[in-house]
């Protein structure tokens, strides 16, 4: 994976709390078997409204989101962050995120960044107020700025292990391999009692 | 030696490394067809195996067709993906329980049905109502696609320990009070991020009294306020459910599980790190207004107004959720009329809800303004309904008697509510289009379905006639 030192860029302001992941992405997107391709389904619904900030031309090319408490909310669907992604994000600024959607944007390479609220309210009025607003985030410092909301790196928080990773831009499947020594140690020590499936493709009338 | 929660037992004992995040040993992964088709190519693309085929199982439930009439799936798009989850899983050596086979059913149903989700246990699946196991003692939780290869490629997960909270609820629910109603009134008194970054614990002695169908109900929804999960300690309830269950331990294995099983609980001094606490007298049959599932209020009570509202955040949220719902303020919720009832789902499609919401229908009928569809959440709960008969009682009242699957739940199998109409559905997201594009979910008890689709606008059962 691509490391990510920073993300520096204009944004776009969706002012609202509890955006669900069926907004960022409707599920029927879900029906793709690949991993790219999900640009046209972010926030396809809200996007059929003309005045919906997305489609406003000053908004091109815009690299950050900007929402409010709780995004992410709702399903696991990793298909909202290959939308935001596809789409040309690389950090969503917000108070608080769902806890599944903020892990699953790392692995895309997307910065979740958790910022105050004071912070994110000014940023969300200056980039409302003004397009060509650039916003500055220092994903290896954890502090964002932008001189047009008179915001000075501005501390946020992202979680160590996520920032270990999007900064180094390690595969974290290959990271966990190296320990397969102590996986196979614990896998030693769980209760026989366990459960286990039997592999098979039932087809038709056989009960597993 | 300090004192813990029943989360931290659960969690120290899965951990391999510790870390930034632990890295957390996983007992079962679940695989349904819609979240995993990318992580399988990722093992292909990068040469890797599957670790454990053994705890890995899969079925087939967000796209398959529902209607009696046959398998088909019209949808090109849809049959692709489940024709490539059958190809995965005989590449990879997953059990599968593809459409129409009699183990198939809603990943969250079948697991608890056969006896795979067990106290004690990390389990995982690509999907968020994965708390649902959590009913049984479990730490169970909703992973993303990259997280499922992860799980598929080493058997763990990197994950930073939650936060724990406690939900306790004091006292009995009122007769013709459900748990459903108890989760919704839960998420409305703490809010749909009130459990952000926690795993919540459901205590009390409400809770304690609830069947396993009303503590998953429960559980299911734990998501739906913000937690990553939720859980409830097992106790000779979760026992008597799990004993002969199919793949639940047998003989020997039984007695010694049970003894583990019998140390899962909080202590008596462990601290949480919020709590919340409820009156389950309290609550009332509960409907949603708006278009999360905070936003509910009683069944016979009205469309609240957003302008009573102070936080202005929470303001604008109900002002739209009104103007997508096409509701105004003040308005009754019995004066809704609905147009669509749906009954089923990994929250309310097990087999006691079937046999609820029969109960209320028995001697009435569908009214002619309402379509009404029961979808078993599993093969098994259709066939354990039909030989009890509960499929003709919906049939002779104008039910559609449908097939397992999700269903109206994610309307992405064909199963969608018409644009601008109301439904009354006992699934757990009303989301803006979660229900077809424009459709305007509320959020109800199996019971209060029922009674919704006899009268043709919301009504709790008991207020039926």
């Amino acid at each position: 994976m691509r490391a990510v030192s920073s993300v520096i860029g204009r944004a776009v302001p969706i002012d609202r709390p509890d955006i669900d992941t069926d907004q960022i992405v409707p599920a029927v997107w879900m029906k793709k078997i690949e991993r790219v391709g999900f640009a046209d389904g972010l926030f396809q619904k809200w996007r059929r409204d003309p005045a919906f900030v997305l489609n406003q031309p000053e908004r091109r090319g815009a690299t950050i989101l900007i929402a409010g408490a709780n995004f992410g909310c709702g399903s696991s669907r990793e298909h909202a962050v290959w939308a935001l992604r596809d789409y040309g994000f690389g950090a969503i600024i917000a108070p608080s995120f769902a806890d599944i959607h903020r892990n699953n944007l790392p692995s895309s390479g997307l910065v979740p960044v958790v910022a105050a609220a004071a912070v994110v309210d000014t940023l969300m009025a200056a980039t409302t107020a003004d397009a060509t607003t650039e916003i500055v985030i220092d994903v290896v410092r954890r502090v964002v700025s932008c001189e047009q909301a008179g915001v000075q790196e501005a501390q946020f928080f992202l979680d160590d292990a996520a920032h270990h990773r999007l900064v180094n831009g390690l595969d974290l499947i290959d990271m966990t391999l190296q320990l397969d020594a102590r996986i196979s140690d614990h896998e030693l020590r769980r209760p026989d009692w366990l459960p286990s499936c039997d592999g098979v493709v039932h087809t038709s009338s056989t009960v597993g | 030696m300090e004192a813990t929660t029943l989360v931290e037992k659960i969690w120290d004992a899965h951990v391999v490394d510790r870390g930034d995040a632990d890295l957390l040993y996983i007992d079962l992964h679940l695989v349904h067809e819609v979240t995993s088709p990318q992580a399988f190519e990722g093992l292909r693309v990068s040469g890797r195996k599957l670790r454990r085929p053994d705890l890995t199982i899969a079925t087939a439930d967000h796209d398959v067709p529902t209607a009696e009439a046959g398998l088909a799936v019209s949808d090109a798009v849809g049959a692709r993906q489940l024709q490539l989850q059958i190809a995965n899983c005989r590449e990879f050596g997953v059990e599968l329980h593809p459409m129409g086979s009699a183990g198939q059913g809603i990943v969250h149903v079948i697991g608890p049905e056969m006896g795979l989700t067990q106290p004690g246990m990390t389990i995982v699946c690509g999907d968020s109502h994965t708390a649902t196991h959590g009913a049984f003692g479990a730490i169970a939780f909703g992973i993303g696609t990259s997280q499922v290869e992860h799980v598929m490629a080493t058997q763990t997960l990197r994950m930073a320990k939650p936060r724990t909270m406690a939900v306790t609820v004091d006292g009995q629910l009122r007769p013709g009070t459900t748990a459903k109603d108890l989760v919704l009134a839960i998420i409305g008194a703490i809010g749909v991020g009130g459990g952000t970054g926690t795993l919540i614990e459901y205590r009390g002695e409400c809770i304690r009294a609830l069947s396993m169908a009303g503590r998953m109900t429960v559980c299911n929804m734990a998501i739906e306020a913000g937690a990553r999960s939720g859980l409830i300690a097992p106790d000779e309830t979760t026992l008597a459910y799990l004993e002969g269950k199919q793949r639940a331990p047998k003989g020997d294995q039984w007695a010694r599980a049970v003894e583990h099983w019998q140390t899962l609980r909080t202590d008596q001094d462990a601290v949480f790190d919020v709590e919340a606490v409820l009156d389950a007298g309290s609550v009332r049959p509960q409907a949603t207004w708006g278009t999360n599932p905070g936003q509910t209020v009683n069944i016979d009570g009205r469309v609240p107004d957003p302008s009573a509202l102070s936080e202005p955040a929470e303001r604008g949220a109900a002002q739209r959720a009104l103007e997508y719902m096409g509701l105004a303020p003040g308005t009754a919720m019995r004066d809704i009329p609905i147009s669509t009832v749906f009954i089923g789902s990994c929250t309310n499609g097990r087999l006691e809800d079937l046999r609820a919401a029969a109960e209320v229908v028995r001697g009435h009928r569908v009214a002619s303004t309402v379509r009404a569809l029961v979808v078993p959440g599993s093969a098994r709960i259709k066939q354990q309904a039909e030989q009890e008969g509960l499929d003709e009682v919906f049939r002779s009242a104008g039910f559609e008697w449908r097939l397992p699957g999700c269903s109206m739940c994610v309307g992405m199998n064909g199963d969608v509510v018409a644009p601008g109409t109301h439904s009354a559905s006992t699934s757990n997201r009303n989301f803006e289009g979660r229900q077809g594009v424009g459709a305007r979910t509320h959020l109800v008890s199996p019971e209060s379905a029922a009674a919704t689709a006899i009268a043709g606008h919301l009504v709790a059962a008991g207020d039926l006639n």
